[in-house]
């Protein structure tokens, strides 16, 4: 937004040394050859003073555990997103879980069924699949992880959709996290009696 | 040859080959040094520009969005004009919004974009602009650049003096153009003298946004034209521009241009207030619309009013005096300070500024040279601070850079003029290509401009730009003003006339633009929150479709049961909560327009098939990689058909 005060300063310093030049010049070739050498010094100066970018290179400079993805082993695991570390989940809290169906009915339904593939992947299982942490991770921060994570890319590769901001929150991930965990439930309930 | 004065000669041609070369050498770095005009206006891809700018569409009927420095055009904000493109008079819940008490007015003229302020500060809440040709006023809600509010102004002939505001915004202010009989009857137009009548307004804004005609002033038949609200100590007065004081109904451009001075029109809002409150206000019963944009409802409301209060001059000491000022003045501004008021005396061979301290004075001493219509006329000496001589042909407007210095456009020879408050000389000058009308500085009608650029608003742009048949684009023109001399960067065409405009630092406006409108939010009567909810409902003839969007299908997307001659209505909700994913509905052979629905948002397009088939409709914004997939169909059966009503998506 701003235009750079470099810009300013880099064509002010010039002024002076034009000036400077054009005055000497009639008194003898040396002092035009000096000030030439001037000039190009101060150009070539301000041409690697004026880089610009070198700033944002420090970015690079964080601690990266290495995997063979390149990214960091808790996002491999639980994706990229606010949730950075291990959720205390604790038993199943009924009212969080009704809560999170709703939400689940009117932000996420519109492209994801339970049982079939829809806009996007079958969901009744999807704790099988991703960790609770992963789970809240996407569902706040799904542009990020359709970028970076290799599991989301190869979503992404099947379903040739991008999963889509819906504006949900951390509270309201938690109670998502909720519902899913009773559909998870009544999963490994219909197993064992099986 | 002489060997000597050869060589004498070679280098000599050195020398002067040297200095040509380091000449221009400097030369060009001198331009990089002042600012190289083209890195000034340069915003490199991917970053913002440092200022908003909106100008009037002019009789586009809109408002156009523009960054500077760059001259980018960001969006048309629909107003005053149906926009088929945003289904700005075409959706069902936009609709009202045209309402008048002459019925739907689908087109107006719109001149004067003005910033909301806090004291004396634009704020970036709201931009209000007038509608010229069925008295009006829009207020535009800065957050979604959404039209939120258009109240239409009773007994007024063209709402041109308008929308200027007093310092906190608590009135914006509408004076009629054309004198016309108030109220306004059958009579012969060479009744003028004793039947026209000009009215000036005050329209009360709530902490909402909301207006309401708070009261009007009856006023001689004269033309009023422009206005400013005062500011600092002139807070509490506002001042009207007029001009046809001559009275004529005919060939005005003769008959108009008489008299060598015409008057600004001071008003005492604060003391026609009291009047108001005492009971000397009339109320006259008359006939005009509120119209507005509930944004939780997402629909507009058209409310009747019947009565207005009405203040007569002569039951109200000191609310209004004349001013004499040469000749049929435009604009009327004042100073950042608040002191000094300059009027563009159009016809004028200079720029007069009135002292407000001298006018306050002049009253106190009852000054006055003559009285109209229980008026006080005051004597053009007692209130005069100044004349800016030789101000260049035509003199307009004036806007200041809060460094001492007015800058004035003026049309007829087309330039804008520098000069110095205080001293009143003109200390530069620089063309405007053509015909320069208003002109704009970032905050510069405000008691803080944030300086740096004049911006010239101009009307005729004749071998400015590539020829596009018989019209031409009109164009603004950013000038540097942060020198001693101005300096004209860039051209940029515009969207309809640019009449006025007004910039303020971008961020002021960023930090509160909404990205989304909560689906939770959403209280539209068939607005869905889920697409479980999606159905199709036959009332009668009136079918009714609630559908939601949600990349990339439609829900419905299959619908069997129409009829030939059925009204269908689509209330089509955006599941979407994500920022710029709006998704259009478009069906073929509907007489209106597309919807373009903003996540989360619910609008309605009413479409009535007039032969059997199969219909499709589909997605028209670009939404995703199977935005072309994004599709349905609908079956129309003959009229008393029994195909009964099916619908659904995937089955």
């Amino acid at each position: 937004m701003k235009i750079p005060e470099s810009d300013f300063q880099m064509c002010n310093n010039q002024t002076i040394i034009s000036e400077f030049t054009e005055e000497k010049l009639m008194k003898n070739f040396k002092t035009i050859l000096i000030a030439y050498s001037l000039l190009i010094f101060t150009l070539l100066f301000l041409l690697t003073a004026c880089g610009g970018d070198s700033a944002d290179s420090n970015k690079s400079d964080q601690v990266l555990k290495t995997n063979t993805s390149g990214i960091p082993e808790w996002e491999l695991e639980n994706g990229f997103g606010p949730v950075k570390k291990k959720l205390n989940l604790g038993p199943i809290d009924k009212t969080m879980a009704t809560e999170g169906e709703k939400i689940f009915e009117s932000k996420c339904a519109s492209c994801h069924k339970l049982d079939e593939r829809y806009t996007g992947p079958a969901q009744r299982d999807v704790l099988r699949r991703i960790t609770p942490e992963f789970f809240m991770n996407m569902v706040i921060n799904p542009e990020e992880n359709v970028e970076k994570h290799p599991h989301t890319k190869e979503m992404l590769g099947q379903y040739m959709q991008k999963m889509t901001n819906q504006n949900i929150n951390l509270k309201d991930a938690r109670t998502l996290l909720e519902y899913f965990r009773v559909l998870d439930e009544e999963l490994v309930n219909q197993n064992k009696s099986n | 040859m002489n060997r000597r004065y050869f060589k004498a000669v070679l280098v000599a041609a050195a020398v002067v080959a040297a200095f040509v070369i380091l000449h221009y050498g400097c030369q060009e770095s001198k331009d990089l040094a002042s600012g190289d005009v083209a890195s000034r206006v340069y915003v490199a891809p991917g970053t913002y520009d440092e200022f908003y700018l909106f100008t009037s569409g002019g009789f586009s009927g809109q408002i156009g969005v523009y960054g500077l420095p760059s001259g980018r055009l960001f969006r048309v904000i629909p107003v005053f004009s149906q926009d088929p493109e945003k289904a700005w008079g075409y959706s069902e819940e936009s609709k009202p919004m045209f309402m008048t008490s002459y019925g739907f007015v689908p087109w107006d003229d719109a001149h004067h974009p003005k910033l909301s302020q806090t004291e004396g500060i634009a704020d970036g809440r709201w931009i209000f602009i007038n509608g010229n040709n069925t008295p009006r006023i829009a207020r535009v809600d800065l957050s979604t650049f959404t039209t939120a509010e258009i109240i239409e102004i009773p007994n007024s002939g063209g709402n041109h003096g308008s929308p200027f505001l007093t310092e906190n915004t608590e009135y914006v202010v509408a004076s009629t153009r054309f004198s016309v009989p108030v109220p306004n009857r059958d009579v012969p137009i060479d009744s003028y003298k004793e039947n026209f009548q000009g009215t000036i307004s005050f329209i009360s804004v709530d902490k909402e946004g909301a207006m309401d005609v708070a009261f009007q002033i009856v006023a001689p038949g004269f033309h009023y034209d422009l206005a400013h609200g005062g500011k600092g100590p002139s807070h509490g007065w506002a001042f009207f521009t007029s001009y046809n004081t001559e009275q004529a109904h005919t060939l005005l451009e003769v008959n108009a241009s008489q008299s060598d001075k015409d008057f600004i029109a001071a008003v005492n809002w604060k003391k026609a207030e009291e009047y108001v409150k005492q009971g000397k206000a009339k109320t006259w019963s008359t006939s005009y619309y509120r119209n507005y944009f509930d944004k939780k409802k997402h629909m507009a409301f058209s409310e009747q009013k019947t009565s207005v209060k009405v203040l007569m001059p002569e039951d109200c000491p000191g609310v209004i005096y004349f001013l004499p000022t040469p000749k049929s003045p435009h604009g009327v501004d004042v100073d950042p300070s608040g002191e000094y008021i300059a009027a563009g005396g159009k016809l004028a061979s200079v720029i007069p500024v009135h002292s407000f301290s001298k006018m306050i004075k002049a009253i106190e001493n009852e000054e006055f040279e003559t009285t109209i219509d229980g008026i006080p006329v005051l004597k053009y000496e007692s209130t005069i601070a100044g004349e800016v001589t030789n101000p260049g042909l035509g003199p307009l407007h004036t806007e200041f850079d809060g460094n001492g210095y007015g800058y004035t456009s003026s049309f007829i020879s087309s330039e804008i003029v520098k000069w110095k408050i205080g001293t009143w000389e003109v200390v530069d000058r620089i063309p405007a290509y053509y015909s320069i009308g208003h002109l704009c500085i970032p905050g510069g009608d405000t008691r803080k401009p944030w300086g740096k650029y004049v911006i010239a608003l101009n009307k005729i742009t004749k071998d400015r730009y590539l020829p596009t048949g018989p019209e031409l684009t009109q164009s603004a023109q950013l000038i540097d003003i942060s020198g001693d001399k101005m300096k004209l960067l860039l051209d940029f065409p515009t969207i309809g006339e640019p009449h006025y405009a007004q910039a303020i630092p971008a961020d002021i406006i960023m930090k509160n633009s909404k990205k989304i409108y909560p689906i939770e939010e959403n209280q539209h009567p068939h607005g869905i929150k889920a697409e479980k909810d999606a159905r199709v409902v036959r009332e009668g003839n009136v079918v009714r479709v609630y559908m939601s969007t949600i990349r990339t299908h439609f829900a419905p997307d299959n619908i069997e049961g129409i009829r030939v001659g059925d009204i269908v209505y689509f209330h089509v909700t955006n599941l979407e909560q994500d920022w710029d994913i709006p998704h259009g509905f478009a069906v073929k052979g509907a007489n209106n327009s597309e919807l373009l629905i903003m996540p989360g948002a619910t609008e309605t397009l009413m479409w009535q098939p007039t032969r059997e088939g199969i219909y499709p409709f589909y997605c028209t914004d670009f939404c995703s990689a199977l935005h072309q997939e994004m599709q349905g169909y609908i079956r129309v059966s003959p009229k008393g058909s029994n195909v009964a009503i099916t619908y659904g998506t995937g089955k």
